[in-house]
């Protein structure tokens, strides 16, 4: 079997690589892709959208639906590790006694299955797997987190300047929580941005951007035709491109980073939603 | 001699590219595990990625962002000065949803493990191929 595959493989890149030949060279600038529909989007894209992010401008504007769709995507991706993976009772995978940590000796009780658990909340319940957390880490990465974040706005707001954009910002956004998940403890993430919140944040990144989009067809213009909300956003039909994009890369911004906290917390838990990794 | 590395300088990136994308499927086709496998179908996206990124490239051409593009009027950007924005673009919606994607994988991974008690391909078959004979 692996030699069969071998041979196929290897054979299959020999003919790829015999294909190259008719292939533009590299950073040719007459080659095929470049001479199309690139040259107008890189002359026109300030005159039509001024947005100076020419692939801020082509994300959001030119291929608007391609976008839309992708963003559509990742939350049905979301959605599947939650319905694949989501155990809302105690059956019989999660484990049958119960661990409680007391917070400040760090001693751990282990209560048998019927037992009673401790009513105090210097008592967290923990995994089997649990390990103690360094001091250095948790210290770290809490003085750290909230540049990340803010540096995650900067990303999403300043994509029409500099490289960013929705997709950008909405990850390093969600790594943020996620970095605070691992550092601290999921129980502790989940506190601070819980499923739910996850999940309506995930569907409400995507009903901006087609509400954005339906909202063009009630002025009177085609689906996610922005110059269309000039009246709404009160200037040149333009500007209101600039705009149309800035509220679809923060509804994009908003799926992206739900999606992957959800995700992440589903699959670090098992879907248990207990301590997680 | 000269042509041949002139050949070689201007499609070394698709033979990168090639190279990956062989990694990956040998990887998909020949490993029994499951994690492997997924690993392969990453190692897959990647190479088609290189790919795309490496066809926006242009010879003297810089990133595009139109310079001094705010508020100007009357000022044209020529094409020959940026490069090739559609890849760029195509494959910034494609790394996201591979993330996406990925995660839908592992899910799946982590469900059959449950099933089955295993993630070796072979393992899994075994334990199917019992299921069924027991079922009769």
């Amino acid at each position: 079997m692996k030699i069969v595959a071998l041979a196929s493989v290897l054979l299959c890149g020999g003919i790829l690589i015999f294909g190259t030949a008719g292939f533009p060279d590299f950073g040719d600038p007459l080659s095929p892709p470049a001479s199309h529909v690139s040259p107008h989007y890189i002359e026109e894209a300030v005159a039509e959208t001024s947005v100076p992010n020419i692939v801020t401008a082509v994300l959001a504007d030119y291929r608007g639906f391609d976008t839309l769709f992708e963003t559509a995507v990742v939350f049905s991706a979301a959605m599947a590790c939650f319905f694949l993976l989501r155990v809302f009772r105690e059956d019989e995978r999660s484990p049958s006694e119960k661990l409680y940590r007391h917070l400040p000796t760090g001693i751990i009780l282990r209560i048998d299955p019927g037992g009673k658990a401790p009513q105090s909340n210097e008592f967290e319940p923990i995994d089997p797997t649990w390990v103690p957390h360094d001091m250095i880490v948790k210290t770290t990465t809490r003085l750290i987190i909230p540049f990340i974040q803010l540096f995650g706005l900067y990303v999403i707001a300043h994509g029409h300047h500099s490289p960013g954009g929705g997709f950008q910002g909405g990850v390093i956004l969600g790594s943020s929580l996620i970095l605070y998940a691992l550092s601290q403890n999921l129980r502790m993430a989940i506190g601070r941005m819980g499923e739910t919140v996850s999940a309506v944040f995930c569907a409400a990144g995507v009903f901006i951007y087609a509400g954005a989009g339906a909202l063009c067809l009630l002025m009177g213009a085609n689906f996610l035709d922005y110059a269309a909300l000039s009246p709404l956003f009160g200037v040149d039909a333009i500007q209101a491109r600039s705009l149309g994009i800035l509220v679809v890369e923060i509804g994009v911004g908003l799926a992206v980073m739900s999606a992957m906290v959800w995700i992440y917390y589903n699959l670090a838990s098992v879907g248990r939603h207990q301590e997680g990794l | 001699m000269n042509e041949w590395i002139a050949f070689l300088a201007g499609k070394f990136n698709y033979w990168g590219f090639i190279v990956l994308m062989m990694i990956g499927i040998y990887a998909i086709i020949a490993k029994k595990n499951l994690i492997k496998k997924i690993i392969g179908m990453n190692i897959f996206q990647t190479a088609i990625i290189l790919f795309y990124v490496s066809t926006a490239a242009k010879r003297d051409a810089g990133i595009p962002i139109i310079t001094h593009g705010h508020g100007m009027s009357g000022h044209s950007a020529r094409a020959v000065d940026y490069i090739n924005p559609l890849p760029h673009v195509l494959m910034l919606t494609a790394i996201v949803v591979s993330v996406a994607t990925l995660g839908v994988a592992l899910t799946l991974a982590v469900k059959v493990y449950r099933q089955y008690g295993s993630l070796e391909e072979d393992e899994i078959a075994d334990s199917i191929r019992a299921r069924a004979g027991g079922d009769q």
